[in-house]
C-alpha cells in the first residue's frame, strides 16, 4: 500500500528513479522505435505512388497469398493439436506428463534452418522417401507442402502451450459438473470447455499465426525460391532486397510489420479481457511451477 | 525431497467422493492424438538428422565439423550469442524493473512495444536494422566517423540478436518481480541499507532463476537465429559467418552430410546448455527454496 511505503526510500529512490527509466526507454528506443521507423520510412521513401505499386505487383501478390494460404492451413492444425494437448495435460494426471511438456517445447530450441533441413533430409531427392515422392510424382520440398510442413514444425508448441496453463487454471469442476447432469464429452467440450478456454484460444492462435507468417529460416531452406510459385512474403522482402530494390523490399516488410502491430494490439487487448494470460505464457514461471509441486 | 509437502498435494488432488475417478473422457483419444502428430512432426523428423549423421561415419563427421571455417562459424554463432544474450539480461533487467515498479507516461504501449521482436518477422528486422546500421544509415552515418562499424562486421550480429533476444528476459523477469515482497526491501531500508545495498543482497538473489531462464531463453533463440542476422552479417567465411548460414550454403552446394554435421552440433551443443541452465535453475531455486 502506498500509505505504508517509506518517505526515506522515495526520496532515495528519486534520481535513481529517473535514470533507469531514461536508460529503459533509451534502450528500447534504440532496438524496438527506430527499427520500426525505418521500416515505414524506407518503405515510403520515394513516396507513396512508388509505395502503391511495389505492393500491387503480381509477385507480391503471389507471395501474399501464399502465405495467407500456409498460416491458413498451418495454424488450424497446430490449433486441434494443441486443443488435444492441453485436455491430456491439463485434465489428466499421467507419468511422463513432465517431459511430454519439454518434447512439445522442443521446437523452440531447434534453430529454423535445421527444421527446414530435416523435411530436406526426409522428402528431398536423396532423402528417406524421396525416391517414393518420385515415383507418384509428388513434390514436397521447393514445393507449397514442404512449405507448410516447416512451417508447422516451428509454430508447433505455440497453441499446446498458451492453453496448457489456462485449462489446468480452469480445473476440471465445470466439466464434471456437466458430465453428472447428462451432457456427452463432446457437448461438454463444445459447451463448457470451449466457452471458458476461448481468449486462451485466440491468444494462442494470434501468437501461432504471427510467426506462421512471419517465418524465414526454415521455410527459406525448403521453399526452393520458385518466384510466384513458392514465395512467402518473408521470402520475397529477401529477393527484392538481394536485388537492391530496397523501396519494393521496405514495401512488402511494412505490411508484415503492420501484421505484428496488429499482433501487439490483439494480444494487448486480449491480456486486458484476460490478465492470466501475460503470466500463462511465461515459460519460465509454469516450468517454476512445475517443478515446485 | 519434500515429503510432507508433496503428500498435501496428493490431499487436494484426490477428487470428491462421490465422483467416479476418472470422470473426465476423452483421455486415450487426446493423449493419444497428441503422441500421434508430436511423433510425426517433430519427434520423427528431428531424429532423421541424427540417423542420418550416424551414417557419415565418425572420420568423415568429425573432418567436417573441425573444418576450420565450420569451427569459425560456430565460435561466431555462440559468441555472438553469450553477448547479446548478456547484454538482454542487464537491460531486460533494468526494462522489467522499470515497467513493474514505476510509473511514466505511454507505460502500456512501451510495455507492449517489448514483445515486437516475436511479433516482427525476422526477415524485416533484419533489413531493417541493416538500413539503420548500414555506414548511410540513421544510426550508422554518426557511427562510421568514429570508427564504429556496425553492419557486416561481428558487431552488427550482436545487435541483431540482441533485438531476437529483448523479450525473453524482460518477460520471464515481470512475473517474478510482481511476486517480490517489497516489504523485504523496506525492512532493509529501515535496516540502514542503502538501495544498492538492497538491491544487490535481498532482490538480486531472489531474481536469480528468472535471470538465468531469461538468459537460457534469449541465449538459445540467438544461437539458431538466421533471417536478421544475414542481412546485417556480411556473411564473410571466417569472419562474419554464422552456422545456419553455413548449413544453408552447404544445402545449397548438396552437401547433405556436410549440412547435416553441423547441425547435429548445434542441436547437441543447445541441448546441453539448455539442460545446463535447466539444472542450474532448478539449483537456484532449491536452494531459495530452503531459504
Amino acid at each position: 500500500m502506498a500509505s505504508a511505503e517509506l518517505p526515506v526510500r522515495k526520496v532515495r529512490g528519486q534520481p535513481g528513479r529517473v535514470l533507469l527509466i531514461a536508460s529503459a526507454l533509451a534502450f528500447l528506443g534504440l532496438f524496438l522505435l527506430m527499427p520500426l521507423l525505418a521500416v515505414f520510412t524506407e518503405a515510403l521513401a520515394k513516396g507513396i505512388a512508388a509505395y502503391l505499386k511495389a505492393i500491387s505487383d503480381p509477385m507480391a501478390w503471389a507471395a501474399i497469398k501464399l502465405t495467407l494460404l500456409v498460416a491458413a492451413i498451418a495454424v488450424p492444425f497446430n490449433l486441434v493439436f494443441g486443443v488435444a494437448a492441453a485436455w491430456a495435460i491439463a485434465k489428466f494426471e499421467f507419468r511422463g506428463k513432465s517431459t511430454l511438456i519439454t518434447l512439445i517445447d522442443l521446437p523452440f530450441a531447434v534453430s529454423p534452418v535445421i527444421a527446414g533441413l530435416i523435411f530436406i533430409l526426409l522428402f528431398g531427392s536423396h532423402g528417406w522417401f524421396g525416391g517414393y515422392l518420385r515415383e507418384h510424382h509428388i513434390k514436397v520440398v521447393f514445393a507449397v507442402p514442404g512449405i507448410v510442413l516447416a512451417t508447422i514444425f516451428v509454430t508447433f508448441p505455440f497453441i499446446a502451450r498458451e492453453l496448457i496453463p489456462v485449462m489446468q487454471a480452469q480445473g476440471k469442476d465445470d466439466e464434471e459438473t456437466a458430465l453428472s447432469l447428462g451432457a456427452t464429452g463432446w457437448q461438454t467440450f463444445w459447451r463448457v470447455t470451449l466457452p471458458n478456454i476461448k481468449w486462451g484460444l485466440l491468444y494462442g492462435v494470434l501468437l501461432c499465426n504471427a510467426r506462421a507468417m512471419g517465418e524465414f529460416g526454415a521455410v527459406s531452406v525448403v521453399s526452393g525460391h520458385i518466384r510466384g510459385l513458392t514465395n512467402t512474403m518473408p521470402l520475397h522482402v529477401e529477393i527484392l532486397y538481394n536485388e537492391y530494390n530496397y523501396t519494393a523490399a521496405f514495401a512488402v516488410a511494412s505490411l508484415l510489420a503492420l501484421l505484428a502491430l496488429v499482433t501487439l494490439a490483439g494480444k494487448s487487448f486480449l491480456e486486458w479481457r484476460q490478465p492470466e494470460l501475460r503470466r500463462a505464457g511465461s515459460h519460465a514461471r509454469d516450468r517454476m511451477v512445475r517443478e515446485k509441486t | 525431497m519434500a515429503t510432507p509437502v508433496a503428500a498435501v498435494e496428493v490431499n487436494a488432488r484426490t477428487p470428491p467422493p462421490l465422483l467416479p475417478r476418472r470422470v473426465v473422457p476423452g483421455f486415450g483419444l487426446t493423449l493419444g492424438y497428441t503422441m500421434v502428430y508430436l511423433s510425426l512432426i517433430v519427434l520423427i523428423p528431428l531424429s532423421a538428422v541424427f540417423i542420418r549423421s550416424l551414417g557419415l561415419g565418425w572420420a568423415h563427421f568429425w573432418d567436417v565439423v573441425t573444418a576450420p571455417r565450420v569451427l569459425a562459424s560456430l565460435r561466431l554463432s555462440f559468441g555472438a550469442s553469450l553477448i547479446a544474450a548478456a547484454i538482454n539480461v542487464m537491460f531486460g533487467l533494468i526494462v522489467a524493473w522499470v515497467l513493474v515498479r514505476y510509473t511514466f507516461p505511454f507505460k502500456r504501449l512501451v510495455d507492449a512495444m517489448v514483445d515486437l521482436p516475436f511479433a516482427l518477422p525476422t526477415a524485416v528486422a533484419g533489413i531493417a536494422l541493416t538500413a539503420l546500421y548500414a555506414p548511410n544509415g540513421w544510426l550508422g552515418r554518426s557511427l562510421t566517423p568514429l570508427g564504429i562499424k556496425v553492419a557486416f562486421t561481428p558487431l552488427g550480429i550482436v545487435i541483431a540478436l540482441t533485438f531476437i533476444g529483448l523479450p525473453f528476459v524482460v518477460r520471464t523477469l515481470q512475473p517474478v518481480l510482481e511476486d517480490l515482497d517489497r516489504e523485504v526491501e523496506q525492512a532493509a531500508a529501515t535496516l540502514g541499507a542503502s538501495a544498492l545495498q538492497a538491491f544487490v543482497l535481498v532482490i538480486l538473489p531472489a531474481l536469480w532463476p528468472a535471470l538465468l531462464t531469461g538468459f537460457g531463453l534469449a541465449f538459445a533463440r540467438a544461437v539458431g537465429e538466421y533471417g536478421s542476422v544475414i542481412f546485417i552479417a556480411g556473411n564473410m567465411p571466417m569472419k562474419s559467418e554464422i552456422a545456419p548460414l553455413l548449413i544453408v550454403t552447404k544445402l545449397e552446394q548438396y552437401d547433405y552430410s556436410g549440412a547435416t554435421a553441423i547441425a547435429v552440433v548445434m542441436l547437441v551443443l543447445s541441448f546441453a546448455l539448455m539442460l545446463g541452465i535447466n539444472a542450474l535453475q532448478n539449483w537456484a531455486l532449491s536452494r531459495h527454496g530452503v531459504r
